[in-house]
């Protein structure tokens, strides 16, 4: 099992979560995130005086696949989430140990997605 | 007698005068007066709703310009500064605003019905429509306590609130008052009487300069200035409360402005309320227009400003000047205010321009009565703006002897106000202490002063409420325990 962690700037989630929706994909999770990379800060303007916000709003999407689903996933993100400007994000792919479903306690690669049968 | 009938009784004296004017014609004189009297009254009564609705507006003004961790502690303000204004009017305040020698008032300790206030052939006993005078004071000097906080946000101890309240109150708001509205010193320069309708200096003025003292005292909010001085934002969290404080103070300031003629006669009011709303639309568009064209944006809480500034600046002249010369003074003061809050900003820590809109929009409405008063709305011995000693027909020496007793308006309320403000502070840091600890800074006014958030879900996380009772609702369902399902595997 792999875990695929991307940020990503908020506009690409929508495609991306739909399109793996399509594909048999419909567990993910967001988190909204901040952080810093190439691209530069904002500055704000406040009552005559700036304040410099070194970090900027991302979206952190977590997937957890089986191996062989992981090159579809990347593949999606990278289709959606490139725009080619500075500030389109990472895609980081993590191997993954276990996989638990609460309600029912099954394990497995068949836990981390809900394939279309 | 109930007040139908009362009000039918005199129905048919008009009636019978109309009948016979000889016989009745003055009972119905005294009739009307007393009547006049009630709908004065009646007017009073509205504009002091409006005016102690301008809580809200400062309220919601300031907590705007806070930070989220530093919402509940405006709210609880607010609250403790009207309750405690309010005794120390009553008790102290209003005897001191009123009739009395040059320098305070003497009548009316502990105001109650039927008191004597004043002497000899001027005393008079506190009726129902004195009270109601009474509570309209109370409400302007509400006001001027509530302009005092808004440089002290984020930082001050709550304790400063509730002794500086008591003292502004009894003391301070009400020795201005006195000097200007009370027949003190300001009633009569040289057989000139200072003009300040509704309070620019009075009211505006004196509540920033108690600002100023606290802010010098207090020092600024941490963060605010870099290592090398160079001032840093802290913006506010809620440009949309800002809004509605504004919007608030705004349409309350009809009352505040409107209701300073305390009668009905002519209408009169009308001319004060247009003058109001003029000033305050020039405000908008000066502040905005300036801000916008030395920062190249357009500053949300800056027009607010604007509208604030446009306000004070035209509570002095409201009643006494023509409609053309409103939008000059609203839109002055639209520059005053966004080029005081630049210029301060640079070494005072003001987190809603109080120092600007109500100091030096107080100050500029204030001398602009000097400039622009209209012949035909000055008070007895006063003599109208220079621009009429320049363009018109009144002598030019005796409308720049105007300008100065309004000039001298201006530096004796500073002086005065500022030197007991600062005393009261420096008692205040000397003994209970001004500011909270650094830590209780950092963690906020609302957790550290109060023991509770203004915003408690943007501070504790969902899962930390205590979920007593709590039962999974799957029970039935087969759950494969962890030690099961080793088992299962091997």
């Amino acid at each position: 099992m792999k875990k695929i962690e991307a940020f990503i700037r908020h506009e690409a989630f929508e495609p991306i979560r739909s399109e793996l929706l399509e594909k048999g994909f419909p567990s993910i999770s967001i988190v909204e995130a901040k952080g810093s990379g190439r691209q530069k800060g904002i500055v704000e303007q406040y009552r005559g005086s700036t304040v410099t916000v070194n970090v900027r709003p991302k979206l952190k999407l977590e997937i957890v696949v089986a191996d062989s689903d992981k090159d579809l996933i990347v593949e999606t993100i990278l289709r959606h989430a490139r725009t080619g400007e500075i500030g389109d994000g990472k895609i980081f792919v993590i191997p993954v140990e276990e996989a638990i479903r609460i309600r029912t306690g099954e394990r497995g690669d068949e836990v981390t997605q809900v394939h279309v049968e | 007698m109930s007040v139908k009938k009362l009000g039918m009784a005199s129905l048919l004296t008009l009636f019978a005068a109309m009948a016979v004017p000889s016989m009745a014609s003055a009972d119905v004189a005294e009739d009307l007066a007393a009547k006049a009297m009630e709908l004065d009254m009646v007017w009073v009564a509205v504009a002091t709703i409006l005016v102690f609705l301008m809580q809200a507006g400062f309220m919601f003004l300031e907590i705007g310009f806070s930070r989220m961790k530093n919402a509940g502690t405006g709210v609880a303000k607010i609250f403790m500064n009207l309750a405690i204004v309010t005794i120390a009017w009553w008790a102290v305040g209003y005897a001191i605003s009123g009739t009395g020698n040059d320098f305070f008032g003497e009548y009316g300790f502990f105001f109650h019905f039927d008191q004597t206030i004043g002497s000899g052939e001027e005393a008079f006993n506190v009726a129902a429509s004195d009270t109601m005078l009474m509570l309209f004071g109370l409400a302007f000097c509400a006001v001027s306590l509530a302009i005092v906080w808004g440089t002290t946000l984020e930082r001050i101890k709550f304790g400063a609130y509730v002794v500086y309240a008591a003292v502004f109150g009894a003391i301070i708001y009400p020795l201005i008052a006195h000097a200007v509205w009370g027949g003190g010193l300001l009633a009569d320069v040289g057989g000139k009487p200072v003009m300040d309708f509704a309070g620019s200096s009075v009211v505006h003025l004196t509540g920033a300069v108690g600002g100023l003292a606290a802010l010098l005292l207090l020092g600024a909010r941490k963060g605010k200035y870099a290592a090398d001085g160079t001032p840093r934002a802290i913006p506010g969290h809620s440009m949309p409360l800002v809004g509605l404080g504004v919007i608030i103070l705004w349409i309350g300031w009809f009352g505040f402005n409107g209701g300073s003629t305390f009668a009905t006669e002519g209408s009169f009011f009308g001319e004060a309320m247009l003058n109001t709303q003029l000033a305050a639309a020039a405000g908008v568009i000066g502040a905005s227009l300036l801000v916008y064209l030395k920062t190249k944006a357009l500053d949300v809480g800056m027009a607010g400003n604007g509208a604030i500034a446009g306000l004070v600046g035209i509570t002095a002249p409201a009643g006494f000047v023509e409609y053309w010369a409103a939008p000059i003074i609203g839109l002055v003061a639209g520059f005053v205010v966004v080029l005081c809050v630049l210029g301060f900003e640079k070494i005072l820590d003001d987190p809603i321009g109080a120092l600007s809109a109500h100091g030096a929009a107080g100050i500029w409405g204030t001398l602009a009565v000097g400039i622009f008063a209209s012949p035909r709305l000055v008070v007895d011995g006063a003599a109208p703006g220079i621009w009429y000693g320049i363009f018109g027909d009144a002598s030019f020496g005796s409308t720049l002897g105007q300008l100065a007793v309004q000039g001298l308006a201006v530096v004796l309320t500073f002086v005065v106000v500022f030197v007991l403000s600062y005393a009261t502070f420096a008692i205040i840091k000397a003994t209970i202490g001004l500011r909270v600890s650094e830590a209780e800074e950092d963690a906020g006014l609302d957790i550290s002063s109060h023991g509770m958030y203004g915003y408690p879900e943007a501070f504790i996380p969902q899962p930390e409420y205590p979920s007593i009772g709590h039962t999974p609702t799957m029970a039935g369902t087969p759950i494969a325990t962890p030690g099961e399902a080793t088992a299962e595997q091997a």
